[in-house]
């Protein structure tokens, strides 16, 4: 009689599965939203970043995106509106060994929260901020945002949104920041290998990823659920290293995707120590020798 | 390095003493924002906290000032801000998020005359309430009121080790007065200073509960990069730390976070006195004026009125219990303070219709003189 063969091990369910709370699954996600895409590249990153990921922390906001927190398994902190930013520079401060990963939306980072990017960004606060960006504020309900496009209808601009948005990576770069790069949810091996570097890269990095949020945004603007994403596809020009000044989203003519920053400049506690805490330095400087 | 506490004997300003009390409490992390008349607190920190191998930035504003705090605190490093009204105003959701994630943290508010701007250089009382409710929602804060600069070197360190034993932001209500009068301040030697950390979990670190309760109510706290995989929230949540939005997890969180107070009184609750034992009327007041009550105490003793004074050093929680029992036997109470009524209520409410209660108050911007309240003990009773 032929023996049925046991397996020795069960496959795991996604193969991102050890950096994820699997016990807090499902997620609230809304079909068609793209923000879990951004989360896995996210995590993907993580992991082949090589950092300690027992010293990585995740800080987020409030909003669809800001739930990212709740869903990563390492230490992770889901604080109030806006305040993801200065909380992640306590974490850093009290604890420099901490790689710091903001992942958060753009209501939080760029309206509520835009006070503490710029100040990050100038203080080149050792961190990698992540913004995916769906133009609009998904969680209550699609209200405008900083970002949406000028004319898009919300429905706390019910005839067309009368601002103008923020071009976000040149506010990165205006404020100092030493990474800056935009990509769509669509370009994912392009946007974890961006997260990947930024990660890597000491300083403060920032990632725009620009997503779709069909439900709220997309029903509002005569988008279907892949409208949005055929936009990503026919509308994307990489341009690395593009004048942040040129890269204001404009789905007609196209929108320019790619590295635009990658400098070197002394981070913060790079500063602090130098100026304030010399004994610090030599202590480093004594192990690294050791 | 130098040392973190600098024994010795000193002329010294309340905003001084507060920060070297901090180190000395082991502070090493100063998140802050520019503020009369707290100022000089920051600045002590911005001198001090680096000679500790500690540090100090300023931040772009209070609510970010008050993050840094809260976040350092989760880094496992002892935090800590100072302020004034309107910064206060600004902290208060992040004091939420505090008093919700069960944060250890201490935050001074060297108090001015309010509402808005105010008078920036000029002392009051009128944010007691504010630190009671000013953040949303219902919880349990602790918070104190130091009466000299030598208290609050004293206080300070006390804030610090109830912040770190029931975790969660202690609030130090002083005043501009206070903050910058130079009086006496000796500094004991670090040996003879009592400090206390927050409990460190022990055991397996893969089911850790950081909200689990130990014994006296409080749950032991790692830090981040522990290895720990910690979720923290200001959503309502469970033991593990976990959102629920569920009747029953908010009922479970809420009785956490003010039962570990409420359960705790007599730990945390500290009053002082003058003259109280066989007094008939009893002044009650706190902070810079209940230096003017002890003077006017005094003097009313001295025109045979047998006035005595309860000194609230704990203002939150409320020392309930000690007014309710003097409510049975005095005549009455006077309550004196920088503000129009705040902590009168309080003592009202205490004394429950039993005995009258008076207030001596002042809208704020000078220290209350002794007179107006001896003139109340004469008048009033």
């Amino acid at each position: 009689m032929q023996e049925i063969p046991t397996p020795s091990k069960k496959q795991p369910c996604h193969p991102l599965d050890d950096l994820i709370r699997t016990d807090r699954i499902p997620h609230i996600w809304c079909p068609g939203c793209g923000i879990g895409t951004v989360f896995s590249a996210c995590l993907t990153a993580l992991k082949v970043s090589g950092i300690n990921l027992r010293k990585t922390v995740m800080v987020s906001g409030i909003g669809c995106s800001g739930r990212a927190a709740g869903y990563v398994k390492l230490d992770s902190f889901h604080t109030t509106h806006g305040r993801a930013i200065p909380f992640a520079t306590g974490l850093k401060l009290a604890n420099p060994e901490l790689n710091i990963v903001v992942f958060s939306g753009d209501g939080d980072l760029f309206a509520i929260g835009g006070n503490h990017f710029i100040h990050a960004a100038r203080r080149n606060m050792d961190m990698t901020v992540i913004c995916v960006n769906n133009l609009n504020y998904g969680m209550t309900g699609g209200q405008v945002a900083a970002t949406t496009p000028h004319l898009a209808k919300s429905t706390t601009t019910p005839v067309g949104n009368p601002e103008t948005p923020f071009n976000l990576p040149l506010m990165a770069y205006a404020c100092g920041a030493t990474y800056v790069a935009r990509w769509t949810m669509l370009h994912i091996r392009d946007l974890t290998d961006s997260i990947t570097e930024a990660i890597c890269k000491k300083g403060f990095s920032f990632i725009e990823a620009l997503s779709p949020c069909p439900v709220n945004y997309g029903r509002r603007n005569k988008q279907k659920p892949l409208d949005m994403l055929k936009l990503y596809q026919e509308k994307a020009i990489i341009k690395n290293d593009a004048d942040p000044s040129t890269l204001d989203i404009d789905f007609e003519k196209g929108i320019i995707l790619g590295k635009f920053v990658d400098l070197d400049r002394p981070t913060f506690i790079e500063q602090y120590d130098k100026i304030y805490r010399p004994s610090r330095l030599q202590e480093n400087v004594s192990e690294l020798s050791s | 390095m130098k040392p973190a506490v600098l024994t010795g004997e000193y002329f010294m300003t309340g905003d001084v003493a507060c920060a070297e009390g901090a180190l000395a409490a082991g502070c090493r992390f100063f998140g802050g924002y520019p503020i009369t008349p707290a100022t000089e607190i920051a600045e002590r920190m911005a001198i001090r906290l680096p000679h500790v191998d500690g540090c100090f930035i300023q931040m772009e504003d209070e609510i970010a000032a008050m993050a840094t705090i809260l976040g350092a605190s989760w880094g496992g490093v002892k935090s800590m801000t100072a302020t004034s009204g309107p910064g206060f105003s600004l902290m208060m959701e992040n004091i939420g998020l505090g008093i919700c994630t069960e944060t250890p943290c201490v935050v001074v508010n060297v108090q001015r005359g309010g509402p808005s701007t105010g008078l920036p250089t000029h002392g009051a009382q009128s944010d007691m309430m504010q630190a009671r409710w000013g953040s949303h929602g219902d919880y349990e804060i602790i918070a104190m009121a130091p009466s000299s600069p030598q208290e609050i070197f004293y206080l300070t360190i006390t804030a610090f080790n109830l912040s770190e034993k029931y975790r969660l932001p202690v609030l130090i209500m002083t005043d501009e007065i206070i903050g910058h009068m130079s009086e006496k301040v000796i500094i004991p030697e670090a040996k003879l200073i009592k400090t206390v950390s927050r409990p460190k979990p022990k055991g397996r670190k893969d089911h850790f509960k950081p909200f689990a309760p130990g014994p006296n109510g409080v749950a032991p706290m790692p830090a981040a990069g522990e290895g720990y995989n910690l979720h923290i929230t200001g959503l309502t949540h469970d033991e593990k730390g976990y959102p629920v939005m569920a009747v029953e997890t908010q009922a479970e969180m809420m009785t956490r976070i003010t039962e570990k107070i409420q359960r705790n009184l007599d730990d945390i609750i500290r009053t002082d006195s003058f003259l109280l034992d066989d007094a008939e009327i009893v002044v009650v007041s706190y902070g810079i004026s209940a230096r003017t009550s002890m003077a006017a105490v005094a003097e009313a003793r001295k025109l045979g009125i047998k006035a005595g004074l309860l000194r609230l050093v704990t203002i939150w929680p409320f020392p309930e219990e000690q007014i309710r029992t003097l409510a049975d036997r005095v005549k009455g109470f006077v309550t004196v303070e920088i503000n129009l009524g705040q902590i009168h209520r309080e003592v009202e409410r205490c004394a429950g219709g039993k005995v009258p209660v008076f207030l001596v108050g002042h809208p704020g911007g000078t220290i209350i003189h002794p007179d107006s309240v001896v003139n109340i003990l004469k008048e009033a009773f």
